[in-house]
């Protein structure tokens, strides 16, 4: 294994440097920009760095506890940093100042609903999470429902979250290194795809765990040293940075208020339910809660995360509005040198110009390769959601029936995270020049219409059945997909027809909404003796959720 | 002694209600607390954008919707830190209690 590691790490670093002297000789995209020395040169000490320690996570992953959940042995403070590094991506960190940036206020709102979750998580589902799940989501939901069709289910929506959420993250990453760094799209996928499946195929929950927290840190500290640097730029003053706002930007006072974007009510609360419960839904966040060693630690874990990730959305808005005077007026940052044309780069980049302001090369530098490791990162927290629904739902209990062995195990969920990294980089590349922001839809989508459902109904409801759960879980599915391609962004932009079918781009509203209701219709209307048994079963479920009565040992190895 | 008598103690188990009873409420409480000043928020900004335009004070160009949205999120967080440290406290202690009792 360490001989393996170390070619691996040689042949990544290779991919990386070779791809950084590529030079003009490549295919050239329209936005490459000039390939940035010292963002590649401080990218390459972080991998360094994190390859470093899944070298150190290898020796200590020998059992499946240790692969999916470092065998449970992470601080509360530890996985708080590491949920909001999972949380944090980089899509995060340039979208919402982006939004700032062009729509003032709206974005604000917009950092409200992806907030908004957390508190509900801790105060609902965190501990019931812990004290019921070992290794995936799915262990929750089938705890006393069919092994076999629920626990497929489950995978199978934790899978298509996993991968509308890698798809988003892998042509993310491409475009935002081609900007950053200059290397071509498809060495940059190859690059994030090769180093996402070293982490996690060698150092399992371990490495990932602590590329994330690193990450989390460098994006903080990068960040508030940003801010602080933009703040001393304006005197320490909101008030002189927000004038100054409202002199450089078109919009003028009306940067200041609630604008176009949560106009249509509807609209509103179907983009902040689809926000607030998807983020509950996704696996690899629901995974993070396994991996401390009680509900103690995993309430800890959703205060500190919660209390990073509101600390960084609020850096993230002044960054945006610092950016409005500072970007908005300086020439150099705009294709031509036309003030108010476009941005060089696209329309992700005020921050990244902003760090040039007001932080100079070294720093932009520095913030590249943060960009950079936060998608790592985030694809790595990912692939390993993934591959554990391959390999401990779908291979270990639904096709061995819980007979395999630990290294039969471990070698499957091994082998998946190569396939994940293959699939990933496959997709990245397909996806190419393509808007996938619906796909963002898609996976909160998902997650908030097929996983949630089930998740907090199985937790709450004596009543849920399989049959329930079953058929509301496809209900969920296929409505929530079925309204996004028939979205705006999706019916009318991609596929080109005139009018959309359904009117909102979030479909939570509808979808969440038919898949409770027919969860609830086909377990009460459920006379089978199954489903008597399952509501039989309760009883030990919701005593040991409520007081982790057996959950303790789950990770004695 | 078996799981199932282990949970039976717990079930008959005064203190068992008591916390379950006192969590739930603290919970749903708490969720209200961040949920319906959220909703409320969603809906005001959609529909009555105008209310967000008032000045944080005379001569500032601050509206007040900036100090709002931030105070959800700080507030929010800060609700947290309450449900952790009377869940981690108190809660864990009645649970302690129910757990060692039933296994007697």
């Amino acid at each position: 294994m360490k001989r393996s590691i170390t070619a691996l790490i040689a042949g990544s670093l290779l991919a990386a440097s070779f791809a950084a002297f590529a030079g003009p000789g490549a295919i050239e995209g329209v936005e490459k920009q000039p390939v940035n020395v010292s963002a590649i040169a401080m990218f390459l000490v972080f991998v360094v760095a994190t390859l470093g320690i899944t070298k150190w996570a290898a020796g200590k992953t020998k059992s499946t506890a240790d692969f999916y959940t470092a065998g449970g042995g992470i601080t509360g403070f530890q996985n708080g940093l590491a949920i909001a590094g999972d949380y944090m991506s980089a899509a995060t960190l340039l979208g919402l100042t982006s939004m700032v940036y062009f729509k003032g206020y709206d974005g604000f709102i917009y950092a409200v609903c992806f907030f908004i979750g957390w508190p509900i998580i801790l105060f609902l589902i965190a501990e019931r999470l812990r004290n019921l799940g070992k290794f995936t989501f799915a262990d929750i939901a089938s705890y006393r429902l069919d092994q076999n069709r629920i626990r497929t289910f489950a995978a199978i929506g934790s899978l298509t979250v996993v991968c509308f959420y890698l798809i988003v993250q892998m042509v993310g990453a491409g475009q935002l290194i081609q900007l950053l760094f200059g290397l071509e799209y498809n060495t940059a996928v190859t690059v994030v795809g090769i180093l996402m499946m070293v982490y996690v195929t060698f150092g399992g929950m371990t490495a990932t765990t602590w590329v994330q927290i690193i990450k989390a840190c460098l994006l903080l500290g990068g960040g508030i040293s940003l801010m602080l640097l933009t703040l001393a730029q304006f005197g320490w003053s909101f008030e002189n940075l927000f004038t100054k706002a409202i002199e450089s930007h078109k919009a003028g006072e009306k940067l200041m208020i609630p604008g176009s974007l949560m106009a249509d009510p509807i609209s509103a609360l179907s983009l902040s339910l689809g926000l607030l419960f998807g983020t509950a839904g996704l696996p690899h966040i629901m995974m993070r809660f396994f991996t401390v060693p009680n509900a103690k630690e995993a309430r800890k874990s959703v205060f500190y995360a919660t209390g990073f990730i509101g600390l960084f959305f609020l850096v993230t808005m002044v960054l945006g509005a610092a950016a409005i005077s500072i970007v908005g007026t300086n020439p150099a940052f705009f294709e031509g040198g036309q003030v108010g044309g476009k941005l060089i780069g696209g329309g992700n980049m005020p921050v990244m110009h902003l760090t040039k302001a007001v932080g100079g090369d070294i720093f932009l530098g520095f913030l590249s390769a943060v960009a950079f490791a936060t998608i790592l990162a985030v694809v790595s927290g990912l692939a390993l959601a993934g591959a554990s629904a391959i390999s401990h739902d779908l291979y270990a209990r639904v096709i061995k029936k819980g007979t395999a062995t630990s290294e039969q195990e471990l070698k499957v969920t091994r082998m998946a995270s190569v396939g994940l990294g293959i699939t990933a980089i496959v997709l990245g590349i397909a996806f190419k020049d393509q808007n996938v922001l619906f796909l963002v839809a898609l996976a909160f989508g998902v997650a908030s219409s097929v996983n949630f459902p089930v998740l907090i109904l199985s937790m709450y409801w004596k009543g849920l059945t399989t049959r329930g759960a079953l058929w509301g879980g496809i209900a969920g599915l296929v409505s929530s997909v079925g309204l996004v391609i028939l979205s705006p962004t999706v019916w009318v932009k991609i596929l080109g027809n005139k009018a959309a079918i359904f009117p909102y781009d979030h479909p939570a509203i509808v979808s969440m909404s038919l898949a409770f209701f027919v969860t609830w219709l086909l377990s009460v209307t459920d006379k089978s003796e199954r489903a008597a048994r399952e509501a039989a079963a309760f009883e030990e479920q919701y005593i040991r959720a409520q007081t982790g009565l057996g959950a303790e040992g789950a990770h004695a190895h | 002694m078996s799981q199932s008598n282990i949970q039976a103690k717990i079930r008959s188990n005064p203190k068992f209600a008591e916390l379950v009873g006192k969590r739930t409420r603290f919970a749903v409480i708490l969720s209200l607390v961040v949920l319906v000043p959220y909703y409320t928020y969603m809906l005001l900004v959609s529909l009555q954008p105008q209310l967000f335009a008032g000045k944080i004070s005379d001569g500032s160009v601050i509206t007040i919707g900036w100090p709002i949205a931030a105070l959800i999120v700080v507030g929010g967080w800060l609700l947290t830190g309450v449900y952790v440290s009377r869940a981690n406290g108190e809660f864990d202690r009645l649970t302690e209690e129910v757990l060692k009792e039933a296994r007697k």
